[in-house]
């Protein structure tokens, strides 16, 4: 069997805040993570630990202050701010915690926002994929519905819908069913491991709840900015 | 990303609709501020061409005179201290030599519509016992209405000069008790006299020329003034009244004699109107910039309240110059629409001044006013907009999205 391909690579990472200020705090020290295709990863850790911080650096909402991010293969601190932006389209999903979505908009559009930010006025083809992942995620009826009239469960599953209309090759999320109660998280959740499997994306998600961790096929720890076991580890 | 402005508009809009309370406020402001300004320009331009077309259409825009008659002062020799006592030289009627040619070469000017010679002098008038001192007026009819179509202003007969005809104002009939077909004796001294029958009366609405100007046939004028074949006067109008004065220094420096321009002679009333524009201008400014502080507040708390939503638009991949055209495209819509809305609302009340108002004169919409103040709105509301759109388009995405 081939080698599985690369889609992420850290080595050294590390996030200092606030640097020559007084406030100054290193809050990821030295992190070497990879993630291959296909790869469903769990990352945990205590509050404060650095697992928002780390996915942010991942997603290039930030860069690191020392180390290198690979993404694709590709080296990433040195790119500039549109080339950041336009890598993250095309390559990453997100799904936050809170705020999913934008309330102006209905939800067919904020499936479709990704891509109208990639080309503009979306085509059939866009229109019927994202109908596709609205039906997929159970919410087909809801096209036309304004963000805002959807349940959390609801637009939690338009959020994962909206990061997987790009078809990018690594999704993120940040504690997506940290607001929910537990039948809705796990369905939720649920949606990560069938999506993993038919997109074969690189997912990483994090997450407190050991349950759902556990049904990942890796986990990663963070303590205090370090990663401290990573049974399953390529 | 897709060159075109599509999800700009799309977002603009969508934002605008969706605080559509905050969007209609700042509407009502800019359509109260551009009716303001549309409505007080119009008023004003109004007032001012009205008062223009008043004062010209009584005057000649400039009017070519012989130049002073001034002492020559013989210089006094080298190293000599002189004191003159010098006194002004008495102004007689004097013509303008060789206006033939004069006339010849104002008339090619591009920018001079209408010649006129003129002689002119002073006489008395008389009709039984009764007396005034007039001015008489020897014109070529045709040249001269042209220049001041008193036609226009007859209230009685035609404007028919011919020899032994003459056309006089209103209060010079009153004074003298003419009327159409009425005998004037015309008397301009050293014996030379003359009677005409009175075949119009002219009321131009100044008391000094309705009271005083005698028109006449050129060649009967210059008998009575004793100057056979002269005229001491060339009136003309030109295409730019503005640029009078202008033309006026070009005209003197050109021909040699003095030209008066009607901005010359007018100078307190010219004042007048500048400093009436000027006024207009202040209250245009400062109306605009308030207009334009409040788009830009607006469009400011905008930002803030949408910080998340740019947040996470930008973490999909939405590049900065995108955040910033949208807020742009949002400053430069609410210009737009308050602008078009405020310039219907000053049209309206225009419409309604002239036909509800004073009726002193009537306010004339020009064609340019409303898009011209729509544009100009367009432009700051996209100015006010920038800072604002700058501050969105900077946010950092990670902070953005956190936001609560
Ligand atoms: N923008 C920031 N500026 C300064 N410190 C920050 C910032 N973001 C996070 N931190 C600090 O970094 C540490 C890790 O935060 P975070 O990555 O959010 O942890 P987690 O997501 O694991 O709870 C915390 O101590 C937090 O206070
Ligand atoms: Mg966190």
């Amino acid at each position: 069997m081939s080698e599985p391909e690369e889609v992420l690579r850290l080595a050294g990472v590390c996030k200092v805040y606030n640097p020559g200020t007084p406030q100054e705090t290193e809050v990821l020290h030295g992190i070497d993570l990879r993630l291959v295709r296909g790869e469903l990863t769990a990352l945990i850790g205590p509050s404060g630990s650095g697992k928002s911080t780390l996915l942010n650096l991942i997603g290039l909402l930030d860069s690191p202050s020392a180390g290198e991010l690979y993404l694709q293969g590709r080296a990433t601190r040195e790119l500039d701010d549109r080339a950041r932006t336009r890598l993250r389209n095309e390559a990453i999903g997100f799904v936050f915690q809170f705020h999913h979505l934008i309330p102006a908009f209905s939800v067919l559009d904020n499936v479709l926002m990704p891509l109208m930010i990639r080309h503009g006025k979306p085509d059939a083809a866009d229109i019927e994929r994202a109908r596709g992942l609205l039906a997929e995620v159970g919410l087909e009826g809801f096209a036309g519905k304004k963000a805002t009239e959807l349940s959390g469960g609801q637009q939690q599953r338009v959020a994962i819908a909206r990061a997987l209309v790009t078809h990018p090759a690594l999704l993120l999320a940040d504690e997506p069913t940290g607001n929910l109660d537990t039948h809705t998280a796990e369905n939720v959740f649920e949606l990560f491991r069938r999506f993993n499997a038919q997109f074969g994306c690189a997912v990483l998600v994090v997450t407190h709840d050991p349950r759902l961790a556990a049904g990942c096929l890796r986990t990663i720890e963070l303590v205090d900015g370090r990663i401290v076991g990573a049974p399953g580890a390529p | 990303m897709g060159g075109s402005l599509w999800l700009e508009w799309k977002i603009a809009l969508r934002f605008l609709l969706d605080n559509y309370l905050q969007t209609l406020l700042i509407l009502v402001g800019i359509t109260v501020g551009c009716a303001v300004i549309v409505f007080i320009t119009a008023l004003v331009t109004g007032l001012q061409s009205n008062v223009i077309a008043r004062t010209l259409g009584t005057q000649a825009h400039i009017r070519m005179l012989p130049p002073d008659e001034v002492n020559r002062v013989l210089p006094a020799p080298l190293g000599l201290l002189a004191l003159d006592l010098e006194n002004p030289r008495p102004q007689r009627l004097r013509s303008i030599s060789n206006w033939q040619d004069v006339r010849d070469v104002l008339d090619r000017q591009p920018d001079i519509l209408a010649v006129s010679p003129v002689v002119s002098g002073p006489a008395m008038g008389r009709r039984g016992v009764a007396r005034a001192s007039v001015a008489l007026l020897g014109i070529d009819p045709v040249r001269y209405l042209r220049v001041v179509p008193v036609a226009d202003d007859l209230i009685a007969g035609r404007f028919e000069i011919g020899a032994g005809h003459a056309v006089v104002g209103k209060e010079l009939a009153d004074d003298l008790g003419l009327d159409l077909g009425d005998k004037l004796r015309l008397d301009a001294g050293e014996g030379r006299e003359a009677i005409v029958d009175i075949t119009g009366i002219f009321e131009l609405g100044v008391r000094e020329l309705d009271a005083r100007h005698v028109y006449l046939d050129l060649k009967q004028a210059q008998t009575l003034l004793d100057l056979p074949g002269a005229v001491t006067v060339i009136d003309t109008k030109v295409a730019d009244i503005f640029a009078a004065e202008d033309i006026a220094v070009r005209l003197a420096r050109l021909t040699g004699l003095k030209a008066e321009s009607w901005m010359a002679t007018n100078g307190e009333l010219l004042n007048a109107l500048r400093s009436q524009t000027m006024t207009t201008q202040m209250i245009r400014i400062f109306v605009g910039l308030s207009v334009a502080f409040g788009i830009a507040s607006v469009l400011a708390v905008s930002v803030v309240q949408r910080t998340r939503e740019i947040g996470i638009l930008r973490a999909m991949g939405s590049p900065r110059g995108q955040i910033l055209r949208v807020f742009l495209l949002q400053g430069g819509l609410l210009g737009l629409l308050g602008s078009g809305v405020g310039g219907a609302l000053a049209w309206l009340l225009v419409q309604a001044f002239n036909r509800f108002g004073a009726r002193l004169f009537e306010i004339l919409v020009e064609p340019t006013l409303i898009p011209g103040a729509m544009a100009v709105a367009t432009l700051t509301g996209v100015l006010a907009a920038a800072v604002p759109a700058r501050r969105a388009a900077r946010y950092d995405p990670a902070v953005a999205i956190r936001y609560v």
